[in-house]
């Protein structure tokens, strides 16, 4: 809207003229100077250029609604209110009917939680036909990292929705709805996402995941203004492609070991507390999100999966309308499945940290067991961090297979021939954190 | 005040100093006739030139007299008058609401900050919702704008904050005014959904174009008392190439938001996300858009977590003490926070 040229918009003849004499084409070119500046510029007087920028502004600006109008909109358009449900009791109820339409909802957790897991069966729901609780529609998959298991999506199926899948073909036409695509940087996943904004109404698309988020973005750039710079364009258009046309995104992200003291603080607090006297600093090396404060500023709703001593939970970290509760869940043969559906309210800040603490990680079918670390091993990578031969020449390895299981064999032989040497283990538990 | 201050283009300027008209006094000696000899003007435009001049020179006069000498102006006695009838938007947290004073005030821009997830669109979510509580109850009865940039403007949030609003006014009514049956109007949570007026930006030239068109829309639909920009960061934080010149339009829109809220008397609160930020040798937590910004807003909050308690602290206001306040958000929205140790601390 911003691009309407301007002698299309209904200015007097006089002043249209002197805009384009000063090559001020677009509205977009006159609204991206101060008005002080447009009338040295257009040598005009202010009163003039008042009343063209006011009228320019009027065309220009964003139509109004009442929320009145969005919530009628939306019961009487969209499934449930704007909701895909998960199928998770408790987690539907607390997001008021599942995840909603038009905004952007992230998974982040440490590798192996059950993300991927996550994802396999929201896109099989979403290709579910309407009377079992789907959206009957297309879905589209980006999976950056291969992890997508067909079989695994086929064996989700079978035992959650026995009746649909052992009918003939159907199994055939709901894997036929999910298609997957694997940009292998992200100038190609922002291509593909030019083309499927153009696709998406035309072929009914209901649902778009996005797995991984992280391992697109942290394989280009370094560190810094460049990299913050790709993301806030990619997810200013990714939150523009869901609000166009109002369907739910799905991305998941990885987790970073957050080596520092204590947490960050402003300036009127960091006076409060030298006063207090010193509060003991642990060498807690908890886990944070990946991406940046940015990142976590734009997503809508933040969805935490941890473990905590052995147990798994998921976690409303952030989300508009629901109350901060966590769940605990299990991953079963028919995907994730929640232990509880009340789930248990947390207080204050914790709703938002990840803890990743004996864990027995499973890869779609296989089951990989890591030693469970506690603090003391966590401490011990965190000074291990700088050991970038190993992550160096697993990365490398990695993407020369391509596949997950030659890698997973490769782990397994690293893991038997190392596991004499404990030191080594939380180098290789590391490993494991940033490539998947 | 000298030719160069005139609001008149430049080479209108420059026509008037090559005739000879150096000074403001110059200009006034003179008559629109002479003008339209001299510098080859029309009719109109001469007359434009002496009625700024003229106003100019009038800002500039010092007399002796008491009363309003200056135009525009207004003694200080005049203000404190109007201020102690201003109006007040609570927060519905008694705790918040006394740091404030009684409230966001009207009149004034006041700028709510804080990490993701702390409740900054809970309370700009509350505020839209408490400006239309009635004038029976002690309300503003007015509407609100809301708009949003990020999209995070959940309309089932909003069901839930207005149906707890109403059962809260009528559990009031209930308890006042026993005898009085007729007191309350049953409002419908439809009718406060209704008078929330929503736009959707969705690049800052959207948004500058809006700010814009605000002063229009507002003049049309009187009874707007409270615009809530959620949030004002997001755009300019991608994608701006050269910093002066965000520095600058910032500074535009911030001049008209102020502006808007002095003239018609309403509100405008503006939520702004957090940024890291090397002070002192150390990483620190700081509003963001830099610090031309911060000069930008009349009161400054910034919203953090004080171990697992919300709070909420004054960090800029020309009338308000810096304190903090606890508060917490529930499914009724913003209420006061539950913890037994509530006493506001004075930093």
């Amino acid at each position: 809207m911003a691009n309407k040229l301007i002698n299309q918009l209904g200015l007097p003849k006089s002043i249209a003229n002197i805009f384009t004499a000063r090559n001020i084409i677009t509205a977009k070119d006159a609204l991206s100077l101060t008005e002080f500046e447009l009338m040295e510029l257009l040598d005009v007087g202010m009163s003039e250029v008042t009343s063209a920028m006011a009228h320019i502004s009027e065309l220009v600006c964003p139509p109004c609604q009442t929320a009145l109008l969005l919530m009628e909109q939306r019961v009487r358009n969209e499934s449930l209110a704007g909701h895909l449900p998960t199928q998770l009791k408790g987690l539907d109820e607390a997001l008021c009917g599942g995840i909603p339409f038009g905004v952007v909802t992230e998974l982040v957790g440490p590798p192996g939680i059950g993300k991927t897991q996550f994802c396999l069966k929201l896109s099989l729901l979403a290709s579910l036909p309407v009377n079992y609780g789907g959206l009957d529609g297309r879905v589209i998959y980006i999976d950056v990292e291969s992890k997508f298991s067909s079989k695994r999506l086929i064996e989700i199926g079978t035992k959650s929705f026995p009746e649909i899948f052992h009918k003939k073909g159907m199994a055939q036409e709901m894997a036929g709805r999910i298609l997957i695509l694997r940009p292998t940087s992200l100038s190609e996943f922002a291509e593909s996402l030019q083309r499927i904004k153009v696709s998406l109404l035309q072929q009914q698309v209901k649902l778009l995941i996005i797995d991984s988020m992280a391992a697109l973005v942290l394989g280009e750039h370094d560190c810094g203004a460049s990299r913050q710079q790709a993301l806030g364009w990619h997810v200013s258009f990714i939150k523009s492609l869901a609000e166009f046309s109002r369907i739910p995104i799905v991305l998941t992200n990885q987790v970073r070991s957050h080596v520092g003291d204590e947490s960050l603080m402003y300036s009127f607090q960091a006076q409060s507390r030298s006063t207090k006297g010193d509060i003991p600093v642990t060498f807690d090396s908890h886990l944070v999100a990946a991406l940046g404060i940015n990142w976590a500023h734009a997503v809508t709703i933040r969805l935490v999966l941890e473990s905590k001593s052995g147990k798994r939970f998921i976690k409303l970290a952030k989300s508009p309308m629901s109350p901060p509760l966590a769940f605990p869940f299990h991953i079963t043969s028919s995907g994730i499945v929640l232990l509880d559906n009340d789930g248990i309210e947390m207080k204050g800040p914790e709703i938002s940290t990840i803890h990743c603490q004996g864990l027995s990680l499973m890869k779609a079918d296989k089951l990989v067991q890591l030693v469970p670390f506690n603090n003391l091993y966590s401490f011990r990578y965190s000074e291990l961090v700088s050991c970038p031969a190993i992550v160096a020449t697993y990365s490398y390895v990695s993407r020369l297979c391509m596949a997950r299981d030659i890698c997973l064999s490769i782990l397994l032989v690293l893991l038997i021939t190392i596991s004499v040497s404990p030191s080594w283990m939380g180098g290789l538990s590391h490993c494991d954190h940033t490539w998947s | 005040m000298e030719i160069g201050m005139l609001p008149i283009s430049a080479s209108k300027r420059g026509k008037l100093l090559a005739a000879g008209y150096t000074t403001l006094h110059s200009i006034l000696r003179t008559s629109t006739t002479h003008l339209v000899r001299d510098i080859e003007v029309s009719e109109s435009e001469a007359l434009e030139i002496l009625n700024f001049a003229t106003r100019s020179n009038d800002l500039d006069k010092s007399s002796g007299s008491n009363t309003n000498v200056i135009d525009g102006g207004q003694t200080a006695w005049d203000m404190l008058n109007e201020e102690r009838f201003s109006s007040l938007i609570t927060t519905s947290c008694l705790d918040l609401d006394n740091i404030l004073g009684g409230g966001i005030n009207c009149k004034e821009v006041t700028e709510i900050g804080g990490v993701p997830g702390i409740g900054k669109t809970q309370i700009g979510i509350q505020l839209a919702v408490n400006v239309q509580i009635p004038l029976d109850y002690g309300g503003l009865g007015g509407k609100a704008i809301y708009i949003d940039t990020e999209g995070s403007f959940m309309v089932e949030r909003v069901l839930q904050i207005a149906e707890a609003c109403i059962e809260d006014m009528s559990e009031y009514s209930h308890h006042f005014h026993k005898d009085n049956q007729a007191f309350g109007v049953k409002m419908h949570p439809n009718s406060i959904l209704e008078n929330i007026f929503y736009f959707r930006v969705c690049s800052y030239t959207e948004q500058i174009a809006l700010v814009n068109y605000l002063d229009k829309f507002v003049t049309e639909h009187k009874d707007v008392k409270i615009i809530i920009i959620d949030s004002v960061t997001f755009h300019f934080r991608q994608d701006f190439d050269d910093m002066a010149l965000r520095t600058r339009l910032l500074g535009e829109m911030s001049l008209k938001l102020m502006k808007l809220a002095k003239n018609l008397s309403l509100a405008v609160v503006m939520l702004n996300q957090v940024t890291t930020k090397h002070i002192e040798g150390s990483f620190q937590l700081t509003l963001a858009l830099g610090d031309s910004w911060s000069h930008s807003c009349t009161n400054r909050i910034i919203l953090y977590w004080n171990g697992d308690e919300r709070h909420a602290y004054i960090d800029k206001s020309p009338s308000l003490k810096s304190a903090s306040a606890p508060y917490s958000v529930t499914s009724r929205g913003i209420r006061n926070s539950t913890s037994s140790s509530k006493r506001i601390k004075m930093v």
